[in-house]
C-alpha cells in the first residue's frame, strides 16, 4: 500500500496527470468529488440568478447575450459532473445530493439580482472571481478535472467581457444608470472577494489540496490578484469599490485591502442568505417537474430498440 | 430488450478484463439515462477526438445533446456517440508488461541509423 502511495505522489511531483482507473489514495478520490461536484452545483445554480433577468434584458442583443451564456454555464455543469462520474459515483447520486442540500455549491449565487446591473456586475466580478480559480486548476492533477476545466476557460472568457461591457454601456449612460451601475459594484464586491474561500490561515482542505496540486494557488493568493487586477479595472468605468480601506502598496507590490465579513460569509455557507432557499427550490422544483420526461424518454427509447431488436 | 443501465466511464475497464461478465453491479435504477462517450470531428480531414460524455435515452438524443453541448462555437463538423459500457480499454496496472515490448526496439525509430553528411534528403 505504502508503495502504490509514493508511486502516485511520484506521479504528482513529475507533473504526471491522475486518470481514472490509476491508483489514488481514497481521501484523494473523495476531496475530488467533494470539489469537482461543488463546482458543477455551482454552475447549475449559478443559471437561476441570471435567469431571472432573461425576459427582462433590455434589448434583443441583451438578452441573446445572456441566453448564451446561461447555456454555456449549462454546458459547464455537464462536464463537471461527466468528470465528478469519472470518480465512480452516479450522476443521480450527485444531483440527489444538491437538491437534499447536503452538497455545497458557491455561497456567491445566494444573492439576488436585483436591478439589470447586477447582470453586468456578475460576469465582470463573480465570473472574473471563478476564472482566477479555474484558470489554475486547468493544471489540476486528474485528468479528467483538468480537461473539463481548460473547455471552460476557453468559453468563460467572453462571459467576463461581456458583463464589463454592459457596465461600461451604464457607466457612460444616464444618472440613473450611473447609480444602478455603482449601486450593483457595491453589492457584488465583497461577495465576490468570499467566492476564494477562507483565508489560508483557516482554510481546512488547502494543504492537503497543494500537495496533491489539485489546487496550485492559495485562497489568499488568487484573492490578492483578483483585487490587483479589479481595482485598475474600475477606474475605466469611473466607479469605485466599496472598501475605504483598498489602497497601492508600492512596497508589497500589491493593493492592500479592508477585512472581509467572515460572519456573513459563513452565515451564507450555512444556509442563512438571502436566496438560499430559493434556490434549492428552484432546483428541486425543476427536478420533479422534468421527472416525467426523463422516464418518458426511456419508455421510448426502450420500445424502439425493442422494435429493432424484433424486426 | 431492456437497456442496460450498468455504467462504465470512460478511461474505464471492467472489472473482468475485457469487458466480459459486466452484469455483475446492478443498476440502481432502470429509469436512468444511460451514459454515452461523443467523439468530435473539428474539420474535414482530421480524425474524430473524444470531447467528453453525456447522458441521453437513445443514440439520437445523445447526437443532438452533443451537437448542443460540445459545438456550440463550431467545435465540430461531424459526432460519433457510443454507450461508454461498449468501451473496452487496456488497463493501467498493466501497461509496464502491455508496452515493454515497444521499450527497446530503438531500431523502429531513424535516428538509429547514422548516416555519413553527405547523404541528402534521407
Amino acid at each position: 500500500m505504502q508503495d502504490l502511495e509514493k508511486l502516485f505522489q511520484d506521479k504528482i511531483d513529475t507533473e504526471i496527470k491522475i486518470e481514472p482507473k490509476d491508483w489514488m489514495p481514497e481521501a484523494y478520490r473523495k476531496t475530488l468529488i467533494r470539489q469537482i461536484s461543488q463546482h458543477a452545483h455551482s454552475e447549475i445554480v449559478g443559471m437561476l440568478p441570471e435567469g431571472n433577468w432573461i425576459t427582462r434584458a433590455p434589448s434583443l442583443k441583451r438578452k441573446a447575450v445572456l441566453l448564451a451564456k446561461i447555456q454555456d454555464e449549462a454546458g459547464h455543469g455537464l462536464y463537471l459532473y461527466a468528470a465528478t462520474e469519472t470518480l465512480g459515483v452516479t450522476r443521480e447520486s450527485t444531483i440527489d445530493d444538491l437538491n437534499s442540500g447536503k452538497a455545497k455549491y458557491s455561497s456567491i449565487f445566494n444573492y439576488p439580482t436585483i436591478s439589470w446591473a447586477d447582470i453586468g456586475a456578475i460576469g465582470w466580478l463573480v465570473d472574473g472571481a471563478a476564472i482566477m480559480n479555474q484558470v489554475m486548476l486547468c493544471r489540476t492533477s486528474y485528468g479528467p478535472y483538468a480537461r473539463a476545466m481548460v473547455r471552460i476557460c476557453k468559453e468563460e472568457s467572453f462571459h467576463q467581457r461581456q458583463g464589463f461591457e454592459a457596465l461600461l454601456v451604464l457607466s457612460r449612460g444616464s444618472k440613473e444608470q450611473k447609480v444602478m451601475c455603482q449601486d450593483a459594484i457595491n453589492r457584488w464586491w465583497w461577495p465576490s472577494l468570499m467566492m476564494f474561500g477562507p483565508k489560508d490561515s483557516e482554510s481546512t482542505h488547502s494543504d492537503q489540496s497543494m500537495k496533491w496540486k489539485i489546487k496550485r494557488m492559495s485562497n489568499d493568493e488568487l484573492r490578492q490578484r483578483f483585487i490587483d487586477m479589479i481595482a485598475e479595472q474600475v477606474k475605466v468605468l469611473n466607479m469605485t469599490l466599496p472598501d475605504p480601506e483598498l489602497k497601492w502598496n508600492d512596497i508589497r507590490g500589491h493593493y492592500d485591502f479592508g477585512e472581509i465579513n467572515w460572519d456573513e460569509f459563513w452565515q451564507v455557507v450555512k444556509g442563512n442568505g438571502p436566496c438560499n432557499r430559493e434556490r434549492l427550490e428552484a432546483r428541486n422544483k425543476a427536478h420533479e417537474e422534468g421527472r416525467w420526461v426523463r422516464e418518458a424518454a426511456m419508455a421510448y427509447a426502450q420500445k424502439k430498440a425493442g422494435k429493432k431488436a424484433a424486426a | 430488450m431492456s437497456f442496460q443501465t450498468r455504467k462504465f466511464f470512460y478511461g474505464d475497464i471492467p472489472e473482468v478484463a475485457g469487458g466480459q461478465n459486466v452484469s455483475s453491479q446492478p443498476s440502481i435504477n432502470e429509469n436512468n439515462w444511460p451514459l454515452w462517450e461523443v467523439f468530435i470531428r473539428s474539420k474535414q480531414g482530421l480524425d474524430h477526438k473524444h470531447a467528453g460524455s453525456l447522458h441521453a435515452a437513445d443514440a439520437q438524443m445523445a447526437i443532438e445533446n452533443a451537437r448542443d453541448v460540445y459545438t456550440r462555437r463550431m467545435e465540430g463538423v461531424s459526432i460519433w456517440v457510443v454507450e461508454s459500457r461498449y468501451i473496452h480499454a487496456s488497463n493501467p496496472e498493466e501497461s509496464e508488461s502491455l508496452y515493454e515490448p515497444a521499450n527497446d526496439k530503438v531500431y523502429r525509430h531513424p535516428t538509429f541509423y547514422v548516416l555519413p553528411e553527405a547523404v541528402k534528403n534521407m
